[in-house]
């Protein structure tokens, strides 16, 4: 073992570097006016690490004998989770300066940055053990994040739930990953995937496995938790635990399906065929009447995991760069929807969609954000949306999979309904209800909306982004 | 720069100069200015495109390429024929008419307007499948704003309706283009090339022939996916009835030609009989819904129907003869409704009212919207002179041309509809604008502005022109139909 084993690692350890730092000057600072300027430093130390990502050549291979696994698609994974973490922390500022959360404020971007430093470890892993330390690690923690708002018992409840729905699915994976273990001998990825076959305790173990990863994707029937916690948790968490968190679960469920369980690819198409169509449908159609937006984008985003699940059920290459691409795009408008519903909430403490009605008349900037947010995740061109689901819809046809490509063409009509009414009562209700006030954002949030909002609407018609993902391949 | 993507640039500056704009009076500015400078441009167009014509026998003039996402082969490729050229001039024409029927409304419309005509003139100068349908979405969508925030009556219903109907036709067209791009042997999004190289197989074909044809039919309110029409049209505020059934209507129906037949010819071929049974039904149900109505806009809405019907129903005929008159019939009808729309819209704005029961003797009220209301509704009955009858005629003699049973029968049915045409026209203005005055408050009402007359003047002239002088008509289209007749006749 040299040191160059560790320079593959240097994303994982910039991280760390990053975390120690934050979590000394919390510590240093306490309660003096030296907290003024920890976000500041949090977030342009961040920023840095996250430029370095982007910048800096990570070599490529495996370190710790397979244990770990680099390679500039990991690299590019790992770039997406930061930029979606970069944002959380832009947006998350506000809330976290109130009177309840003032004192506690360092620690949510520790906690943040160690979950962050578990989906690193979900994505370089080359072994199941690594893999399962990594969820761990990126679930624990968040139960944390979901009840940051101690006082309130809806944010109490959400971590209570989230804690146990993620140790039952972490249960439920180890006993998989049993399975697995006692089939092949190996937790290695590399020395299982010859040895895979379609014989019964490999399916049970990959069924318990994959399990596990649903829950993090909030798969149905997986999804139960999600609604409740997205409702009851800090809205930068559940903007965090519905962009970043998925996106974990997402790129580790097509890397182990694709380094591990590939020879039996035939046998998972159709497991996953039928979640597919199960989260796109049932996602739409609890949408539709939710009343409390937090809660309608929890629905909203488990119909979207539905989507992404389209290029994950190939395998293909053409399918890995629309999920990565979807996922960024995804990230960009969801993030812009919670930025707002974040500024609406610090301001009046209101997340029913009636506290919307004409709202473009109050604050027109703001609602113009969140049309395009919305119309973006409805998949209305010229906005990234429209691309990212075009090319995820091409990589399933492109393998004849047109029955399925159908099925969700139409469910993004239904989705479009809903999403129309989040415009509708921006732009078209009467004010009757709505907050009526002028919302003043902080700068911090306005360059992640600007940002996103950027990123809505040249994602799709610059074609350098898709030709940039496009060209990492597994 | 190609001369079409000014086209498309021109609406988007207006969008953003209708961004910075503050007053009342610098919108309008900025919106005619825009759209002015649009219609000056498609007539650029046209006039380039004959030049052009005259020197080449190229299938696409004013042909540009540019690769865009390489991996999908999707390009940015613009082109005309003379079917595109008619269509661009049409919406020019109906889009600057627009502005002037909707003098007082406010700067976010107009930007909602700009980005309407971004994806019609998108539309109409796409080759490439990807392109086309992009700028056809983006049409469709600023419809819900526009209709959701500025219409009447039940608004909201119309507005969802419509969009969650045309968007729903998306989809199915969306399947059958990745349907076209896969099954060709993914190497071109490039509708030319595909149909140049004609190898999609025949089992493929038939279902991406009825998921495209559907998908386009939608918009071209084929029955029975026609409900959102009148609903929508009448709802409307008056400038987007008139660009939406003047000029979006038509975008249904070019693309049922444009991709759906031209693509999947041998398809087309075999299935066109289950079309033609539902425009049949569309055209004359249309008609006669049309009779019943007592609201000037359902009334417009359900004659669109029918008349739009007429245009799938010739192209489906898939000759020369009957697709010319298609696209006669696409322009005639365009102009012919935006006019109405602005009519009613005028009437409508003083009387507050739409019910042809409670209107009466408006010649002597407001002579000159009912002048051109007549006229409106001499061409729509086909009165010849007018661009109706030209269409029209085209059409059924094309239909005719086919020796089949079937076909002859189908025509003879789909010509009743004149008839009743002229049923609900005559008696609507011999009520509306000869009879009893039923309202004397009506009295008091003044006579169309100068505005809204300068956008009925125009449209009135392009009817007349069609009309009496079909043969420029002809001498733009040339034979923009041989290519795709060539390619039917080989089955």
């Amino acid at each position: 073992m040299d040191l160059s084993n560790f320079m593959m690692m240097y994303q994982e350890l910039g991280l760390l570097v990053v975390f120690v730092v934050l979590l000394l000057f919390d510590i240093c600072a306490g309660e003096t006016r030296g907290m003024r300027w920890f976000r500041p430093v949090a977030i342009v130390l961040f920023a840095l690490h996250t430029a370095a990502g982007f910048f800096c050549p990570v070599p490529a291979g495996e370190a710790f004998g397979g244990m770990y696994v680099s390679n500039p698609l990991t690299v590019l994974m790992k770039n997406v989770l930061n930029l979606g973490v970069l944002v959380v922390f832009l947006q998350a500022g506000a809330w976290l300066h109130g009177k309840e959360t003032a004192i506690r404020e360092g620690e949510y971007y520790v906690i943040t940055l160690a979950t962050l430093l578990g989906m690193y470890l979900m994505i370089s892993a080359g072994n199941f053990m690594l893999l399962y330390i990594g969820i761990e690690l990126a679930s624990l923690p968040t139960a944390c994040l979901a009840a940051y708002n101690k006082y309130k018992a809806k944010s109490a409840e959400a971590g209570a739930k989230y804690i146990l729905m993620s140790t039952l699915a972490s249960g439920v994976m180890m006993f998989g990953l049993s399975y697995l273990y006692g089939a092949m001998g190996t937790m290695y990825f590399a020395d299982m995937r010859p040895l895979v076959t379609a014989d019964w305790m490999t399916l049970l173990g990959f069924c318990f496995f994959f399990a596990g990863l649903a829950f993090k994707i909030s798969l149905v029937p997986f999804h139960m938790w999600a609604p409740d916690v997205y409702e009851g948790a800090p809205t930068a968490t559940t903007a965090y635990l519905s962009v970043v968190s998925k996106a974990a679960g997402c790129f580790a469920l097509l890397l182990t399906l694709h380094h591990v369980f590939g020879n039996i690819a035939q046998v998972w198409y159709y497991i996953l065929w039928v979640i597919t169509v199960l989260t796109i449908v049932v996602g739409n159609i609890f949408a539709i009447r939710q009343q409390d937006i937090k809660r309608f984008f929890a629905y909203s985003s488990i119909s979207q995991a539905g989507y992404i699940m389209l290029g994950v059920l190939h395998g293909t290459e053409m399918g890995l760069s629309a999920v990565i691409y979807y996922v960024l795009v995804y990230l960009f408008s969801n993030m812009a929807a919670f930025g707002v519903i974040a500024s609406v909430e610090n301001r009046t403490g209101r997340t029913d969609i009636a506290a919307y009605n004409g709202f473009y008349k109050s604050n027109p900037r703001l609602a113009l954000v969140m049309m395009l947010a919305v119309f973006s995740l409805a998949g209305i061109p010229p906005l990234g949306g429209f691309f990212s689901k075009f090319f995820i819809f091409a990589s399933a046809a492109a393998e004849g999979d047109y029955v399925l490509v159908f099925i969700a063409l139409v469910n993004t009509i239904i989705s479009l309904y809903y999403y129309l009414r989040i415009v509708k009562a921006m732009f078209i209700n009467a004010p009757e209800g709505g907050i009526g006030e002028r919302i003043r954002t902080d700068g911090y949030n306005c360059v992640s909306l600007v940002g996103c909002t950027a990123g809505i609407l040249l994602a799709g018609i610059l074609s350098g982004l898709y030709g940039y993902i496009g060209s990492v391949g597994f | 720069m190609n001369i079409l993507s000014i086209l498309v640039i021109i609406p988007l500056l207006t969008l953003l100069a209708l961004f910075v704009s503050r007053n009342q009076r610098y919108v309008r500015t900025v919106a005619v200015a825009g759209f002015g400078l649009q219609l000056l441009c498609a007539v650029a167009v046209a006039v380039q495109f004959l030049r052009l014509r005259a020197v080449s026998d190229e299938a696409m003039l004013l042909f540009s390429d540019m690769v865009w996402y390489a991996p999908f082969n999707i390009h940015y490729t613009v082109g005309v024929d003379g079917i595109s050229v008619l269509m661009i001039l049409l919406s020019a024409v109906v889009a600057f008419a627009g502005v002037f029927s909707s003098w007082n409304m406010e700067r976010d419309f107009f930007a909602w307007y700009s980005l309407l005509s971004i994806g019609v003139f998108g539309y109409f100068i796409s080759l490439d499948l990807f392109a086309m349908f992009m700028f056809y979405e983006i049409a469709l969508i600023p419809m819900f704003l526009l209709i959701g925030v500025w219409g009447t009556g039940r608004k909201e219903y119309a507005a969802t309706k419509l969009t969650l109907m045309l968007m729903g036709g998306s989809a199915f067209l969306l399947t059958g283009i990745l349907g076209i791009y896969f099954t060709s042997g993914a190497t071109t999004m490039n509708i030319m090339e595909i149909a140049q190289a004609g190898n999609i197989p025949m089992n493929h074909q038939y279902w991406i022939f009825c998921l495209t044809f559907i998908g386009f039919g939608v918009l071209g309110a084929m029955f029975p996916f026609h409900t959102w029409s009148p609903d929508g049209h009448a709802s409307a505020p008056t400038s987007v009835s008139m660009l939406h059934a003047g000029v979006l209507m038509k975008l249904g129906g070019y693309g049922c030609f444009r991709v759906a037949i031209f693509l999947m010819p041998q398809a087309a071929h075999e299935l066109s009989w289950i079309f033609l049974i539902l425009t049949g039904i569309g055209v004359v149900y249309g008609a006669y819904g049309a009779v019943v109505q007592t609201d000037l806009k359902y009334m417009n809405a359900y004659s669109s129907v029918s008349h739009c019907g007429l245009v799938l129903f010739a192209i489906l005929m898939l000759n020369q003869t009957a697709m010319t008159g298609a696209v006669l019939q696409m322009l005639s009808h365009g102009l012919m409704t935006a006019l109405f729309f602005s009519l009613i819209g005028m009437i409508y704005g003083r009387t507050h009212t739409r019910d042809i029961r409670e209107m009466g003797g408006m010649m002597r009220i407001m002579p000159f919207a009912s002048v051109c209301y007549v006229i409106a509704g001499f061409a729509s009955l086909g009165l010849p002179g007018f661009s109706g009858f030209v269409a029209e005629m085209t059409i059924f003699i094309g239909s005719f041309e086919h020796a089949d049973l079937f076909r002859r029968v189908l025509t003879i049915l789909a010509t009743t509809t004149i008839v009743v045409t002229a049923v609900y026209i005559l008696r609507t203005v011999g009520k509306v604008f000869y009879g009893e005055v039923q309202n004397p408050d009506h009295l008091k009402l003044d006579d169309a502005h100068w505005y809204e007359r300068l956008s009925a003047v125009a449209l009135i002239a392009c009817i007349v022109a069609i009309g009496v002088w079909p043969s420029a008509v002809q001498g733009i289209l040339y034979d923009s139909f041989a290519p795709v007749v060539e390619h039917l006749n080989i089955f």
